[in-house]
């Protein structure tokens, strides 16, 4: 629902500037230590740059306030993306009223509590989160969900839920109110999107804390290098003075410069887009997650709980075969079979008369004169009674009871291919027809549950990445394994009762597990909030909903999966630029240490591996690089290091190579090209 | 280079046996001390949560402390005081940090300040108690990782006792009969006085000095029946004898990783672990033979190889190799003199300190140290895996960082510290001999072998006046018992969680990829922490 755009549109950069300079603020910075850490140098640095103008001071200064702006930057640019999206939801929480149900009294929805009974007809805006009570309206969701098709809402079952904001296009429902005040869906949705109540996430939390002890290892190791420095200096009197060491020491524009550049400014700057990324990717997809934490989770995932329907096969089952019985051809049963759906508008009598059409090349028919016999609870078979001929398909002992009543004898083999298709996981239809005065049975429909395409590579994917699937079904065992096996799920838990799903949810997690699902009915509450994640589908209930830590806006069970890759992609997102961020010091080291020391120890210029023009302009050099590898690394902090699917162990090898490798290579490349450019300039060389 | 094929060899055969009796001793029943708990009313099945056990460390510490520090001061007063004073206060605090914390920094010379009964029931003692308490506190680590949903991690006193009796004191005794056999003086008799060919006298002090020797290495303690250590005669008289030290010092932190893997149930565990130390201490003790014979500074240059400071009979090979292996180890024995070396071979035994004792290091610090690298690894390049990082299925989440960072934190901060305030400060400076970077690097030597619990010394300081014998005393203090609280405080938040199952989503441990990766993220956070105090010592006393 929101357009991705450009990553690393310049506009986008530049209209995210004013925020990123608010950011700047010392009250808000304080939350990231190593960007405060930043800024209080850049204070610094420009104190000593008025004190002592020169060219080089300036510079320094003015890159160091640029590096704290660009990691704000990151920040803002992230935040930017879910503005537009939180300004549409807005537009669909304009102020509404609600009309009471009973007294009729008008009041502000903003007064509601939960409780209250609201009337919502057709062309009026529902005024708050609710389950219908009475009544069936179509409503237009399309404010939350971006989906312009009206969907269907009635009171009792699992389609109860009512979102407010969105709007009633027929007839009449009356609501009994679920939210408090201002903690409504959209009010929820809109401080997700617009990432205002984002609490740091626990991994989050944890890398700051390291990261805040390498800030402090760095701290400490170069406020010590002061009277190393001054030492040194001071048994080496004939050196003259330069302008990164006299003998004061080194100057404080210098001990800045290398402090910044040895703190881990590039994942600090980056660290909490990366999360807002995280989360944006999600809303991208349509999913909302109702807290970071299930985010992360979603990568920790080790179980995931599928339903069947829907998941992991189409909605129902479909015609497979056509087994005739002996001296019946197949044709004749297919025929049959088809006449006896025609009128049959359920999923699987679509699917017979679309099976025989492709199957036998049997076209529909029109035909007149014909008497439908619908299915009911008591006959449990439905069929068509033509001029002169009776058909008849439904449960087995049914019909077979129909063929005996009229005469016929369906014989053993009837009964084997019965047994057979329900052996093999299928449902046996079986179709019997009576002419004149004869009766007999012609043949067997096995209708099977279709497994969508690509799951058994998914499922397969899945095991690689160490993640068990676990399919969730009314059926019985037998036709469950079936399907698991076809599917190629791990395991299977049939004839699933809620309960069931709760206790099977309760014994991965003391194996020490997390375990996800999907659910949308109110039965599947205790198991949504059991679960580590629990993505409720949007046309679930409201108990469901509020029982899960995610909700699928498209009710689409399979995108569990994707949520999964999307937490694995922050987490290793993470990862690597906290790698690549701590490689990126060899090279700054190597710059630095021989351009402040090489005047007293001239053998320490050996370091200087980059060869690098000037004391200044490798210091300068390695400012700039800092400072610009930031930007350079937003789009993929947004975007996400890319993620495939497989094993830990290839996984690392990859990321690794081309973070931490990549991360120790970079810097002496980048700050050898800024080198060649900044020594041109006046008072650098 | 046969010294350091055969030294491995040995230990590849040893360190399986080895540390399979250390884990029967810390994980089975009670044996042969079962007496020994009856009489300190020990009660072994007693189990301590982690800052119960966290406490029995301070306080047996504590006490170790005041009894060191008393035997010392009323040494006059006491039997077999060989006729010497009362030892100073600040020497006397200063040794008895030193003894307890396992670092045995001597700022005295030992057979001119302490008598047999000092050495014996307080130095000895304490040589292997200290290091009975750092296996205690590693296996209390180990215990962590095992255990699930426990708020115990052990018994401390059980484990102090186990350790000193069934581990340190058996093999101590073989070890101090074959140096004995080997040559090592051990007696109890009074000094002799022997005419010298030049006309003088000298006192020729013996003692109970192979008992010394053997716990000194095995302990890696380190500390010295003479000043000059293992260069002396008495304590190493040859090539055997230098092997063999050698060969102890490594003995035990060579073997607990093996004792680590079967206790949580993956001896491959143990494999990668020792992978790691062994791959770092091959690389120093190669590099540091390399800058030694390649003899890179004048006089050096002159005769070949860089002779100076070290013992004829051993030659510069056993020399460097020993001086890496009591660098490697928080030993600080010394056969020869680290200051002499060549500024690139002395940055190595400085650099060997500076990885924080952790290749092998210390008798049971050396492996908690390394677990900490391992814990900091699995959540730097853990996370690149997309999952919560994980080590031996323990969640390795804030808390644990937190404790892991803290344990990394306290050596570096206090030899920086250290090594700054002494820079800064008159009484600092005062102490120098020599200027320039190389008197720079023998106080930044110093700092980092009083912090890191490693007892050699570059020499070169006055290391006795007030202000060094208290800073140093605070950096062993500090840099022992912090750590320890860490270490600790870690493994009760380890218990206390329930383990998650392996799947090919975890992060694998055991394999080369992560052996080269906790090698690799042990060399650039020592590298990027050190690399400002080493430029200016040792790099640019030996880069031309």
């Amino acid at each position: 629902m929101s357009p991705p755009g450009g990553l690393l549109d310049p506009r986008q950069l530049l209209s995210s500037l004013p925020d990123a300079a608010k950011k700047l603020n010392p009250l808000t910075l304080w939350r990231n230590p190593v960007m405060f850490i930043v800024e209080i140098g850049a204070v610094a640095t420009t104190v000593l740059a008025i004190l002592e103008p020169s060219f080089f001071a300036w510079a320094i200064t003015a890159w160091l306030w640029l590096t704290a702006l660009f990691a704000n930057l990151a920040e803002a640019v992230a935040e930017g993306r879910g503005k537009a999206q939180a300004a549409s939801l807005r537009a669909a929480k304009r102020d509404t009223t609600a009309r009471m149900h009973e007294s009729e009294a008008v009041i502000n929805a903003a007064d509601l509590r939960p409780g209250d009974l609201v009337v919502v007809e057709a062309g009026e805006i529902i005024p708050g989160d609710g389950d219908i009570v009475e009544g069936i309206a179509s409503v237009d969701e399309s404010a939350i969900t971006g989906e312009s098709a009206p969907v269907i809402r009635e009171s009792g079952g699992d389609r109860s839920a009512v979102t407010g904001g969105t709007k009633v296009l027929s007839d009449r429902i009356v609501v009994r109110i679920t939210q408090k005040p201002g903690e409504s869906f959209i009010d929820r949705m809109i401080a997700l999107v617009e990432g205002a109540d984002r609490q740091k996430t626990p991994n989050e939390i944890a890398l700051n804390i390291l990261l805040a002890a390498l800030t402090l290892i760095f701290l400490v190791a170069t406020v010590t290098m002061q009277p190393m420095a001054i030492y040194a200096k001071r048994v080496n009197p004939g050196v003259p003075d330069s302008l990164a060491l006299t003998a004061d020491g080194v100057s404080g524009v210098v001990l800045i410069s290398l402090l910044v550049c040895l703190i881990p400014t590039t994942i600090g700057a980056l660290l909490s887009a990366i999360g807002i990324a995280g989360m944006d990717r999600l809303v991208q997809r349509n999913v909302l997650a109702l807290s970071g934490r299930a985010v992360e989770a979603a990568g920790d995932v080790s179980t995931l709980l599928l339903d069947k329907t829907g998941t992991i096969t189409l909605g129902n089952r479909q015609a497979a075969a056509f087994v005739p019985a002996t001296g019946v051809s197949p044709d004749e049963l297919a025929a049959a079979a088809q006449l006896a759906s025609l009128a049959d508008d359920t999923p699987e009598g679509r699917s017979i008369v679309v099976f025989a059409k492709e199957g036998f090349g049997l076209r529909e028919r029109k035909i007149t004169g014909a008497h439908w016999a619908p299915f009911t609870a008591q006959t449990r078979m439905s069929g068509v009674d033509v001029p002169d001929r009776q058909i008849r398909k439904g449960a087995a002992s049914a019909v077979m009871s129909w063929v005996r009543q009229h005469g016929g004898h369906p014989g053993e083999q009837i009964k084997e291919l019965v047994d057979g298709i329900s052996a093999s996981g299928g449902t046996p239809l079986v179709v019997g027809e009576r002419v004149g005065g004869t009766s007999r049975v012609l043949g067997v429909i096995h209708l099977k549950d279709v497994v969508k395409q690509g799951m058994r590579e998914r499922f397969a994917e899945m095991r690689r990445m160490g993640i068990r699937t676990i399919m969730i079904t009314g059926d019985n065992p037998l036709t469950a394994k079936a399907i698991a096996d076809e599917a190629g799920v791990d395991d299977f838990l049939a004839e699933a009762t809620p309960e069931d799903k709760l206790k099977l949810i309760k014994k991965e997690q003391e194996g020490g597990r997390l375990v996800a699902m999907t659910g949308d009915g109110t039965n599947d509450a205790p198991a949504l909030a059991q679960a580590d994640v629990g993505v409720a589908m949007n046309t679930g209930t409201s108990a469901a909903k509020e029982a899960g830590n995610m909700v699928d806006l498209d009710s689409n069970p399979t995108k569990l999966i994707e949520i999964v890759e999307i937490g694995k992609q922050l987490l290793i997102t993470r990862g690597a630029l906290t790698t690549f961020s701590i490689a990126n010091d060899i090279a700054k080291y190597f710059a630095i240490i021989p351009a402040i020391f090489a005047a007293v120890y001239p053998g320490l210029d050996a370091l200087n591996v980059m060869r690098l023009a000037s004391p200044q302009s490798a210091i300068l050099a390695a400012v700039i690089f800092n400072a610009i590898i930031i930007v350079l690394l937003i789009p993929l902090a947004l975007r996400g290091v890319r993620y495939r699917p497989s094993s830990a162990a290839d996984l690392l090898a990859r990321n690794l190579y081309r973070y931490g490798l990549g991360g120790v290579v970079a810097p002496f490349v980048g700050i050898k090209i800024i080198d060649l450019f900044v020594q041109h300039l006046p008072g650098i060389s | 280079m046969l010294v350091l094929a055969s030294l491995v060899v040995a230990l590849v055969l040893v360190h399986r046996p080895l540390g399979d009796y250390m884990y029967r001793v810390y994980t089975g029943p009670p044996g042969r001390e079962r007496a020994l708990y009856r009489l300190l009313g020990v009660r072994p099945d007693t189990e301590q949560p982690w800052p119960v056990y966290a406490r029995a460390v301070l306080a047996f510490a504590l006490v170790s402390v005041l009894v060191v520090y008393g035997l010392q001061r009323l040494q006059n007063w006491l039997i077999l005081s060989l006729g010497f004073d009362a030892v100073p206060a600040p020497v006397a605090w200063n040794t008895a940090i030193s003894f307890v914390t396992n670092t045995n920094w001597q700022s005295y010379a030992g057979e001119n300040t302490m008598g047999h009964l000092v050495q014996m029931s307080a130095l000895a003692v304490q040589n292997f108690v200290s290091a009975a308490v750092g296996m205690a506190v590693a296996v209390a680590l180990v215990r962590g990782f095992t255990r699930r949903g426990s708020d115990t991690v052990g018994n401390f006193w059980a484990d102090l006792i186990r350790g000193t009796v069934r581990i340190l004191l058996p093999i101590a005794f073989v070890g101090a009969l074959i140096l004995a056999a080997a040559g090592v003086v051990q007696n109890f008799t009074a000094p002799h006085e022997v005419a010298t060919i030049a006309g003088g006298t000298q006192h020729l002090t013996g003692g109970p000095i192979a008992g010394q020797e053997a716990i000194k290495e095995l302990g890696t303690n380190g500390g010295g029946f003479y000043n000059t250590n293992s260069a002396h005669p008495f304590e190493n008289p040859g090539p055997g004898t230098n092997w063999f030290e050698i060969f102890l010092l490594l003995l035990i932190p060579f073997s607990f990783p093996r004792t680590f893997g079967r206790m949580v149930g993956q001896p491959r565990q143990g494999h990668a672990i020792v992978a790691v130390m062994a791959t770092l201490a091959l690389l120093s003790v190669i590099l540091t033979n390399v800058f030694e014979l390649s003899g890179d500074a004048t006089v050096p240059h002159a005769v070949g190889a860089a002779m100076e400071g070290k013992e004829v009979r051993f030659g510069v090979s056993d020399s460097a190799t020993f001086a890496a292996a009591t660098t490697l180890t928080s030993t600080g024995a010394t056969n020869s003199a680290h200051d002499s070396f060549t500024p690139l071979g002395g940055m190595m035994t400085l650099l060997n300190m500076m990885l924080g004792e952790v290749a092998p290091g210390g008798t049971g610090s050396g492996l908690y140290g390394m677990l900490i690298l391992a814990i900091l690894t699995v959540f730097i390049a853990g996370l690149m895996v997309g999952r919560t990082p994980e080590y031996l299925g323990k969640r390795i989440s804030a808390r644990e960082i937190k404790l892991a960072s803290l344990y990394f934190l306290v050596t570096p901060v206090l030899v920086l510290t250290g090594t700054g305030l002494a820079m800064a400060n008159r009484s600092g400076l005062a102490a120098m001999h020599n200027t320039g970077p190389h008197g720079f690097s023998e106080i930044l030597y110093a700092f980092t072998s009083a912090a890191n619990n490693n007892g050699s010394a570059f020499a070169g300081i006055t290391a006795d006046t007030p202000w060094y014998e208290v800073a140093l005393g605070l950096c062993m203090a500090f840099g022992r018992f912090l750590p320890i609280i860490f270490v600790l405080a870690l493994a009760g938040s380890l218990a206390a969680q329930k383990p998650v199952p392996a799947s090919a989503g975890t992060l694998p441990t055991h394999r080369p990829q992560f052996v080269g990766m906790v090698v690799g993220i042990t060399v650039i956070l020592v590298a990027l922490t050190f690399l400002p105090a080493l430029a200016l010592g040792p790099l640019a006393e030996g880069i031309h």
